[in-house]
């Protein structure tokens, strides 16, 4: 990535980034766009270049920044209704990681609703458009931020992935997207969706800038007691080992169905081709727990989901609803007329399956299950050091195709979800095009904490 | 018909922990402005995480250990969903399917056990005032560590649960956990009442009378529970499943929900913060930090400490402890000065922040025995010693500086005497007396005492006139 230096000044960058964030608005990419801090920062930048002062390593980059990331820098609304007009006294930890190596944030990317949604067409601000097509999505839920990526508009942006939601949108789009093992970056100061799931990663646009965001962001933060420590920059053993020339890549069979575009498994052969012709070991993996996974998902998610939105009830922060005379008034129409749709159906759904009576028939069964997915991931690693599979079953569908059919939408996540539940790490890489010029994308999956040796390896598949 | 009541009671307990539960806001909102004690955290920002206080899992074990349990070594917490504005984050996080208390059992001074079935930890609520068209919120006690203690139905009178009530109170302050401050809420109690026929092998449906916050009320409350409960059964009534609030001043229950208005709480795992996983080392190292509790010095203090100057004591545990340093000879005489001097005091909170050392009292006890004080002056002395300013001063140099120290040096006193029965004001009672008038010796012993500005020891004084006079 182009960082300023003696010859290119962080002000042209940041300007150039910002020219073309308004080239592309009816892309409706960004939320928020940053011009007046992110050109003073980058000027204070340029002026330290100049006097030869030490710089961060992403000296004047600029990157767009998901809207449920918390910063003093613009409104945080999660593309949410309910959060409108809430300035966040607080910076997450990440971007705080980031602008402490002087990357400068040029605009928030819009993103479905609380991150709840495989296309960005759930967001309160209206969808973001398919950076290839204009009438297809851009994928979901950090539609926003791929999109700016894969526009050029800036270097790298953040995402948050819960099932999904930054492998789609990047192979969507065309570049490349990261969900890092559960824990490696920490959560604090990011909008909550599913507690157990989420994880904070990227969208880049090569294996080598994804590497230098992850050993910038990576760590332990005793601010979020779920974090590990910082394996990333530090292990290197376990469990696979990088200097090994030969790998053995697993393909899961059950994953090959008619289910799936025949592009995209057209795809995925030429890329296991490609393997082969250099040396690696093609596995052909049964992996039956998968099949539990996207039911579990839509489980615990929900459950975590709902828990974690009671917070927005319009007494401390956000939207309120004006028309309320008493406590429960207020509670429902703030709640009703600052969720989404798709929010109140995952609330509903949420507390349903932890009602007394139902929570051992859904919750308790779903966790089961997801120690099965686990249990199926450790064993499949015995056998291989990464899994290759699609990322969904289909490249960018149309807007409005699948805005009324919510199973259809969940079935996008299929592929993706069963890593979340096992908190092991994923890359999306760009693996061609359709015939109609959509991008398709694959994901690359290793064990937890393999995050490293994942990224270095996706370098075989270009 | 006769019924045996059966009472359960939940007791939550404020931990005195530095910082609160998830945060790392000061816990101690005494006397401080509202919303003033307030993290992001404890204000439910979006984004925000709870960071688990090891404090109050030390504080947990003690508390645990105080009431002989079991410390289970795995615990979790789980979130208990609601909406007011108490709770901003719409949960609770408590301990619902894994507490850190496992069972064990409270020793009432009669005697009488009473299990224990878990106790767990969790955070508070905030607190709501109600004003005629809004209400206020402060959320300075959001996420105050509490544990709430779960008791078996092992209580059978109202009696009991005042005992349990005190006894758990107790338990708390001696292990150093809570302030145990009843009237700002450190401890609260809910009360589960049932009343069931002699011999019957079943419990009868219960009522639970929730918040109570003194041990007089827990009393009152399950008495008027019995005699409710019983006259509804007599009656040929049912009693229903209900909580019920107490109201001080009518010494009533009212109704307030009834089980099947009952909350769903919706419990589920608490997924930012892992499990708690305690090493046996740990645990056995925290526990050893326990000091002695009240059943210890009712054992140590038997036959030594009369047993109702012993419960007054156990209120106080700095007076207690300040028990360990006095001579086994002085102890009567110390409890006695504790409970009926110093406790009679209208002052005697003031006075129990500075406690004299017990070499101090052990002194004043000796100079008393001595007859270099009187007992008087051993009281006046005694009540000096916890004046902040009169640390280190030495008792028998408040006793000097004070003049209260006897004059018990016989040629002295003679002389005293002398120059008393020389008076001739006092010649007719020396006559008076001689003649058998015994009660007129008083008059002489206090000419006595005036003249040595009261330093004479005045059983001394008295001796020394009978053998001068009767000689």
């Amino acid at each position: 990535m182009k960082i300023a230096n003696q010859k290119v000044t962080a002000e042209r960058l940041v300007r150039d980034a910002l020219e073309k964030a308004k080239h592309f608005a009816d892309y409706n990419i960004f939320t928020f766009l940053n011009e007046e801090a992110a050109l003073k920062k980058a000027r204070e930048i340029d002026s330290r270049i100049k006097k030869g002062e030490k710089v961060g390593r992403l000296a004047g980059v600029p990157y767009a920044l998901k809207d449920n990331f918390l910063s003093p820098e613009g409104e945080t609304t999660a593309s949410a209704h309910i959060l409108g007009g809430f300035n966040s006294p607080i910076t997450a930890t990440a971007v705080a990681k980031l602008e402490a190596e002087d990357a400068i944030m040029i605009g928030r990317t819009n993103l479905d609703a609380f991150a709840h949604g495989s296309s960005t067409e759930n967001s309160y601000y209206g969808p973001t458009l398919n950076a290839h097509d204009k009438k297809r999505v851009a994928g979901g839920s950090s539609g926003g931020s791929a999109v700016a990526v894969a526009l050029d508009i800036v270097e790298f942006a953040t995402g948050t992935d819960t099932g999904g939601s930054i492998r789609q949108p990047a192979s969507f789009n065309g570049v490349y997207g990261l969900k890092p093992t559960y824990g490696c970056i920490s959560r604090y100061g990011v909008v909550a969706m599913a507690s157990s799931t989420d994880c904070i990663g990227f969208f880049a646009k090569t294996p080598e800038d994804m590497d230098l965001l992850m050993s910038i962001t990576s760590g332990q933060d005793t601010k979020d007691m779920t974090t590990l420590p910082d394996y990333y920059n530090n292990d290197s053993g376990e469990p696979t080992n990088p200097s090994k020339r030969h790998s053995r890549i697993g393909i899961i069979k059950d994953f090959d169905n008619d289910s799936v575009a025949p592009e995209i498994r057209e795809a995925l052969k030429s890329k296991i081709e490609l393997l082969k012709s250099k040396g690696h070991e093609i596995v052909e993996l049964e992996m039956p727990a998968l099949k539990y996974a996207l039911a579990a998902y839509y489980i615990i998610v929900p459950a975590e989901v709902a828990s974690n939105l009671s917070r927005y009830d319009g007494v401390r922060y956000g939207f309120r609803s004006e028309i309320s005379s008493h406590l429960d008034e207020l509670y429902d129409h703030t709640r009703s007329e600052g969720f989404m749709p798709e929010n109140k159906r995952r609330i509903m759904i949420g507390n349903f399956v932890l009602s007394s009576g139902f929570y051992d028939a859904y919750f308790l069964k779903a966790a089961k299950a997801r120690t099965l997915i686990i249990q199926e991931y450790e064993k499949a690693f015995s056998k291989c050091d990464f899994l290759l599979t699609p990322v969904s079953p289909s490249p960018a569908f149309k807007l409005g195709e699948k805005v009324n059919d919510p199973v259809a939408m969940y079935l996008e996540d299929v592929m993706s979800v069963s890593l979340n539940l096992a908190g092991v790490p994923g890359l999306a890489i760009p693996a061609g095009e359709t015939k109609s010029g959509l991008p398709i994308g694959l994901q690359l999956v290793g064990p937890r904490r393999s995050d490293k040796t994942l990224i270095e390896f996706s370098r075989e598949l270009i | 018909m006769k019924y045996i009541p059966t009472i359960g009671i939940e007791c939550h307990v404020q931990l005195a922990t530095k910082t609160k539960l998830f945060s790392e806001v000061d816990n101690d909102a005494r006397g401080k402005e509202p919303n003033s004690c307030v993290s992001p955290v404890d204000y439910a920002l979006p984004g925000m995480l709870p960071r688990l206080n090891g404090e109050a899992i030390k504080f947990a074990i003690r508390a645990g250990k105080a009431m002989n349990c079991k410390i289970n070594p795995k615990s979790r917490f789980d979130r208990k969903h609601y909406f007011y504005p108490d709770s901003p984050k719409g949960y609770q996080i408590t301990q619902f399917y894994s507490p850190i208390i496992g069972a064990g059992f409270v020793e009432l001074p009669s005697g009488t056990k009473i299990r224990i079935e878990h106790a767990h930890l969790e955070g508070d609520a905030g607190k709501l005032t109600h004003f005629d068209t809004y209400s206020l919120v402060d959320l300075n006690r959001v996420d105050t560590p509490l544990i709430e203690i779960v008791s078996m139905p092992d209580i059978h009178s109202a009696k009991d649960a005042h005992d349990y009530c005190k006894e758990l109170w107790r338990l708390m302050i001696f292990a150093g956990v809570s302030y145990g401050d009843l009237y700002n809420g450190n401890m609260r109690f809910d009360v589960n009442t049932s009343l069931a026929p002699e011999g019957s092998t079943e419990l009868g449906t219960r009522t639970e009378v929730k918040n109570l916050n003194s041990f007089r009320s827990v009393e009152r409350a399950v008495e008027y529970e019995i005699a409710r409960q019983t006259k509804l059964l007599d009656s040929g009534g049912k009693v229903k499943q209900e909580t019920r609030g107490w109201n001080d001043a009518t010494g009533k229950t009212t109704a307030q929900r009834s089980k099947e208005e009952a909350k769903d709480y919706r419990y589920m795992p608490e997924p930012d913060l892992p499990p708690i996983n305690l090493s046996q080392d740990f645990i056995e190292s925290e526990s050893e930090k326990l000091p002695l509790m009240p059943s210890d010095y009712r054992k140590k203090y038997k036959g030594s400490i009369k047993e109702d100057t012993l419960e007054i004591l156990l209120d106080y545990p700095n007076l207690v402890r300040t028990l360990e340093e006095i001579d086994a000879k002085n102890l009567t005489t110390i409890a006695n000065l504790f409970t009926s001097v110093l406790l009679a005091e209208e002052k005697s909170a003031e006075y129990l922040e500075s406690l004299p050392s017990g070499q101090e009292l052990n002194e004043l006890v000796e100079m008393n025995s001595k007859k270099e004080l009187s007992s008087t002056a051993t009281k006046e002395v005694f009540l000096r010693l916890f004046d902040p300013q009169m640390k280190n001063r030495g008792v028998r140099n408040i006793a000097k500086e004070l003049g209260l120290i006897q004059e018990n040096d016989l040629a002295a006193l003679e002389k005293i005497v002398d120059i008393v029965l020389a008076k001739p004001e006092t010649k007719k009672a020396q006559e008076d007396f001689k003649n058998g008038e015994e009660k007129v010796i008083g008059f002489l012993v206090g000419q006595a005492m005036k003249e040595s500005k009261g330093k004479a020891n005045p059983s001394a004084v008295q001796e020394i006139l009978r053998k001068k006079l009767l000689h």
